[in-house]
């Protein structure tokens, strides 16, 4: 988020005041803490996604039980029950498959397909970079969440839709980034030198400029995972992801939108879960960014 | 270049995307499976009344012929009427329009000075306490969608302390005090959505300007500190931060279609979701239309904004 080349000024920084220099060992640690916890709490969620919610609660996120309609947190429902009697912890461990199916494929296709294009609009170079990159500023024409929200009111929702509208959205933004690296590293003489020996274009493209731009690729692969939870979740609370009555954490915080003075501990379990995703998951993105912009 | 005949460039060139644009609006907007004639009448309504509808409005006609009626209406400020909400779509988009501005605006005024104050405030302390502090605050808020912040301000503000009402719509005829009191949490929230971002930036410009020659000498020739912030790095350190609040004016208007619907509030954003999720063809096409606008309008705003702050680029070739 912050501007490529932060990482640079602040090693200038440091070397200017040297004073600063333990305090700028100590960040460094405190910097690896705070990503082995956000790499934790990511973990933990992927474990919750993969095992399911059975495996930590013996209750049933589907199973209505009227008698204890809005039971407030304690001990036969740890975080509470909802409207219906359900178990809000068993919904909210059961609500993290959704976001962790969508999220990861939509930025992979967003990466796989950005990269394709910015690395050959680059590399061709000409009037295949102009059509591309005008092509790409036709689409970001509106705030992407706007875009959004259009297609996938219009085409239905399903989880289907929801991944190609989110890696939609994300192209450009990784096409421009690819490009803008790969144009870094066709002015260095290897290319020069593979463009002199007559290297076929999609031998240069794929084994000369794709391992070099590949740092760039991983970065954002995991700024746009952030950004495709954030997406995923806020598409579903405006109820154009999952079906109705499913569990995923947006969806849910809208259904109990209605129920904010009764019983809040509805919407806040599932809203503070996705909060620890997407801080955990942009929290780890800073951390590899910073490594790789680290000179 | 002169500013002017850049302002000209680039205004000529909004009508032109927004071509593109009301293009790409309609094609999603017809391409969409199911009748809206049936959608309007119902699963019971005769196969007769369906075509009727559908010849009423006009979508028996080809393609090209429905868009260019469309756009030339559109053109012409007879933007249709609403099926579902039974009334003309010109003046429902504007009102609508303006009372987001209205949000939008108000997040905005309060944003840039405390974005600014804590970006500085993190640049000079770098790498101490503050700094640790405002960074972590703006990158986890910055990662967190806007409807999760609105619903811990709403659990906390409306529910439990019930300092602020859970709806954002003002009373009828109360005065504007009552309506910044119902807009608070809104713009906090937009604000928040925001603010770290742009505080990010100016940290990362703070940080460089610190970091060069002149503040150096000025620093060996005594200078206190808060002059030489005043002086040096005021300026430097948030014209370049000028450009990440463009960026952030995307957020904030899409933020908007959250931040209305969690707070009940009626504007564009409301509006637009509204009329997708009922298949209101005019209405969605027309809020689609006017935000497009709106945004590009915006963008231009903060870019002529940057180049007259920076004289390198006032005065350049540049533009």
């Amino acid at each position: 988020m912050v501007s490529a080349g932060a990482g640079h000024t602040d090693a200038r920084a440091l070397a200017v005041v040297g004073t600063e220099r333990m305090a700028g060992l100590a960040r460094g640690a405190h910097r690896d803490v705070v990503a082995v916890v956000a790499g934790a709490v990511a973990a933990a969620w992927v474990v919750v996604g993969l095992l399911g919610w059975r495996v930590l609660t013996p209750h049933d996120p589907a199973l209505q039980n009227p008698s204890d309609r809005f039971a407030r947190p304690g001990v036969a429902h740890w975080i509470g029950a909802d409207q219906f009697g359900r178990d809000v912890l068993a919904r909210v461990l059961a609500g993290a498959r959704p976001v962790l199916v969508v999220a990861p494929l939509a930025t992979a296709l967003a990466v796989v397909v950005g990269t394709a294009v910015g690395l050959t609009a680059a590399g061709l170079g000409g009037w295949f970079d102009g059509v591309a990159m005008r092509v790409l500023d036709a689409v970001t024409v509106f705030p992407s969440i706007i875009a959004a929200t259009l297609f996938a009111a219009l085409v239905g929702r399903s989880r289907l839709v929801l991944i190609l509208v989110i890696a939609a959205t994300f192209v450009p933004i990784v096409a421009r980034g690819v490009r803008a690296a790969t144009l870094v590293e066709c002015a260095k003489p290897y290319v020069e030198a593979a463009r002199l020996r007559g290297e076929p274009t999609w031998s240069l493209l794929v084994r000369e400029l794709l391992p070099n731009v590949r740092a760039t690729v991983l970065v954002e692969a995991t700024s746009r995972l952030g950004d495709a939870v954030f997406a995923a979740a806020t598409l579903s609370f405006l109820g154009l992801g999952e079906p109705p009555g499913s569990p995923e954490w947006g969806a849910t915080v809208s259904e109990n939108r209605v129920w904010l003075t009764l019983a809040p501990w509805t919407l806040l379990a599932p809203a503070l879960a996705i909060a620890s995703l997407v801080v955990a998951v942009a929290l780890l993105a800073d951390a590899l960014r910073r490594r790789v912009d680290a000179p | 270049m002169t500013v002017g005949s850049y302002l000209l460039r680039r205004l000529a060139a909004i009508p032109l995307t927004l071509l593109g644009a009301s293009l790409l609006v309609f094609a999603t907007t017809v391409v969409l499976p199911g009748n809206v004639a049936r959608t309007i009448l119902g699963r019971e309504a005769s196969d007769a009344s369906v075509a009727v509808l559908n010849a009423q409005l006009g979508l028996d006609r080809p393609l090209p012929a429905q868009y260019l009626s469309w756009l030339a209406g559109f053109l012409t400020g007879d933007w249709g009427t609403s099926a579902t909400l039974r009334a003309p779509v010109r003046d429902l988009v504007l009102d609508r329009l303006g009372a987001s501005m209205l949000v939008a605006g108000l997040a905005f005024v309060v944003l840039v000075p405390v974005a600014l104050a804590l970006g500085l405030l993190a640049g000079i302390h770098h790498d101490r306490w503050p700094d640790r502090l405002i960074s972590g605050m703006a990158l986890g808020l910055g990662a967190t969608p806007e409807f999760v912040t609105g619903v811990v301000l709403l659990v906390v503000f409306a529910a439990t302390l019930r300092w602020f009402p859970v709806s954002a719509r003002p009373t009828p005829g109360a005065g504007p005090l009552d309506m910044l009191w119902h807009l608070t949490l809104p713009v906090v929230c937009l604000v928040l959505l925001c603010c770290g971002y742009v505080a990010r930036h100016v940290r990362a410009s703070t940080v460089a300007v610190l970091a060069s020659p002149y503040v150096r000498a000025a620093r060996l020739r005594g200078m206190p500190v808060g002059r030489l912030v005043r002086t040096h790095v005021l300026r430097n350190a948030t014209v370049p931060a000028t450009s990440a609040l463009g960026v952030q004016l995307q957020f904030l208007l899409g933020g908007l279609v959250v931040v209305e619907l969690l707070f009940d509030y009626p504007g564009i954003g409301a509006l637009l979701l509204r009329s997708a999720m009922d298949k209101d063809l005019p209405t969605l096409q027309a809020s689609a239309m006017v935000l497009g606008a709106a945004y590009m309008l915006i963008v231009l705003a903060a870019d002529l904004v940057y180049r007259l702050l920076d004289p390198r680029l006032r005065l350049g070739g540049t533009w």
